[in-house]
């Protein structure tokens, strides 16, 4: 499973990299590969604001819904308009062509508390030695 | 604990996703993933292991005249060496389930069920079994293996396999024959499938599964052939709008709403369900089943609302991306008042309402058809 050097890691999955005062957020590798098949993302408007943890896209893969959680509060101000007609973008490239969200960030401290890479594959690593018992 | 088929390991090795399915665990996608597996069957060829279908032989002097009585068609039409799509209903037209059967003798015919409802039919068909008839009812599901190969290169990969001419078996006719195996193996090849491809079932001696499926799988290399997980047989019966037991048929669903009324034999004199199909028939059908297609985006998922002129007007039965023609597609029942005249409809997805136009069904024409629509425009030209 791919892991981004550059990003900061959710538990629940999504990523974001920080440039400047905004922030590109997305769904990992370890995401996308668990979703299978990606059909549709769900977007939210350009303006909409979420605090940490909201629900800010829906990723809708061939069975099932998912809720993608904001890593860390902001406004949104661009959305990836090549996953209307592209979604499979997430499942090839989850931390380049197929990012959801460009968004100012409200609250840079908030990066901090999210995991770096390396925590990030070994939370990983925990979670599908628990998923093969 | 969900049974493992004996090709589990097999699955595993391959890198399926093994997920719990009407009490198996069969895999959901294989590497490849979904959408891919879905065109490798359209384009090529996919194997599937469907060893949780059920099967049930039913026999005796008295099988015909017991079987008209609790099948929708009629069944004194199928020779010897066809097979048939069939349902079984409830005395108020609701669908026990639905059945491909499969008349092997005079006296003998396989009935092949889903997995969900196998020991639910076992248990329909012996209750409705009279004292007096000479039937035997033998679930035969333990000892038969069921493995499924379908798609354009079919026949190129099963025919030099088969101790018979595969390429003069036609669209939904049977053969009993041996699978030319070291050492041979016993098998009904039904030309049937739920895909919408041409394609082949195979039915064995369980001991088998591991031999059959190795064999396919080397013959099958050269064109292409692909292991074939659940998600992607969903996706291929759902474009040519094949019914799913759950969802566009249930005990609560009756066959002329659900548009079959194809499997439904109403001029014969009796069988379960016929007065109340009937009484459907004369007054037609209070709900329909109609495809959709989404127009600006949106998964139209199973259960989802149906909202017409700002009410709540009916339910999604079936809906997903549909591989072969890039579209969001969904089928779902709505009153028939709305089923002729409504284009514009919306699903209910979370919290908000989405557009979406109903359209032809099926989605995706079947290529046995095409081929069959292709021969009879043939015929009409003039000489």
């Amino acid at each position: 499973m791919k892991v981004d050097p550059e990003c900061r890691y959710s538990k629940t999955h999504e990523w974001v990299r920080v440039e400047g005062d905004e922030a590109v957020a997305g769904i990992s590798d370890y995401a996308q590969h668990e979703l299978s098949d990606i059909v549709y993302v769900e977007a939210p408007e350009i303006g909409d604001s979420f605090a940490k943890g909201e629900v800010f896209c829906v990723v809708e893969s061939v069975k099932t819904a998912t809720d993608s959680y904001m890593p860390i509060g902001g406004e949104i101000l661009a959305i990836n308009e090549e996953l209307e007609d592209s979604p499979e973008l997430v499942n090839k490239d989850p931390y380049g062509d197929g990012w959801f969200i460009r968004f100012a960030v409200e609250d840079p401290e908030e990066v901090d508390k999210l995991m770096t890479a390396a925590d990030y594959e070994r939370y990983i690593e925990r979670l599908q030695k628990e998923g093969e018992h | 604990m969900a049974t493992r088929t004996l090709l589990y390991d097999r699955h595993v090795a391959l890198g399926g996703r093994m997920v719990e399915f009407a009490g198996w665990m069969l895999p959901v996608q294989y590497p490849p993933g979904p959408n891919a597996e879905h065109q490798q069957v359209r384009q090529a060829a996919g194997l599937f292991d469907i060893d949780h279908m059920g099967q049930v032989v039913v026999s005796g002097p008295d099988a015909l005249t017991f079987l008209n009585r609790v099948m929708t068609a009629d069944v004194s039409r199928f020779g010897i060496g066809t097979a048939h799509y069939s349902l079984m209903c409830y005395a108020d037209g609701g669908v026990v389930d639905d059945t491909f059967i499969y008349r092997l003798d005079a006296n003998r015919y396989f009935v092949a069920v889903n997995a969900s409802n196998n020991a639910k039919d076992t248990h329909w068909l012996n209750y409705h079994r009279q004292a007096q008839e000479r039937v035997v009812i033998e679930n035969v599901s333990e000892s038969t293996y069921m493995l499924s190969l379908q798609g354009p290169r079919a026949q190129d990969i099963l025919a030099p396999l088969v101790d018979a001419a595969l390429d003069r078996l036609k669209f939904h006719r049977a053969v009993e024959t041996w699978l030319l195996t070291s050492p041979r193996v016993r098998v009904l090849i039904g030309r049937t499938g739920y895909t919408g491809e041409d394609g082949f079932e195979l039915f064995f001696p369980t001991e088998n599964a591991g031999l059959v499926w190795d064999t396919l799988m080397e013959a099958g290399r050269p064109f292409d052939l692909a292991p074939i997980g659940l998600a992607a047989r969903d996706s291929l019966r759902f474009e040519p709008c094949m019914p799913l037991y759950g969802q566009e048929i249930s005990a609560t669903i009756d066959p002329l709403q659900a548009g079959l009324g194809f499997g439904c034999a109403l001029d014969k004199e009796h069988f379960i369900g016929r007065d109340a199909l009937l009484k459907v028939q004369l007054e037609g059908p209070h709900r329909q089943l109609v495809g959709f297609e989404m127009l600006q985006g949106g998964v139209a998922r199973h259960g989802y609302p149906i909202v017409i002129d700002g009410a709540v007007q009916g339910e999604v039965t079936s809906g997903m991306y549909s591989p072969t023609l890039d579209k969001m597609l969904g089928l779902a029942y709505i009153p028939s008042q709305y089923a002729a005249i409504a284009e514009e409809i919306g699903v209910q997805i979370r919290d908000s309402v989405k557009p979406a136009r109903t359209i032809a069904k099926p989605f995706y024409q079947p290529s046995y058809r095409k081929s069959i629509a292709q021969r009879s425009r043939h015929a009409e030209l003039p000489k």
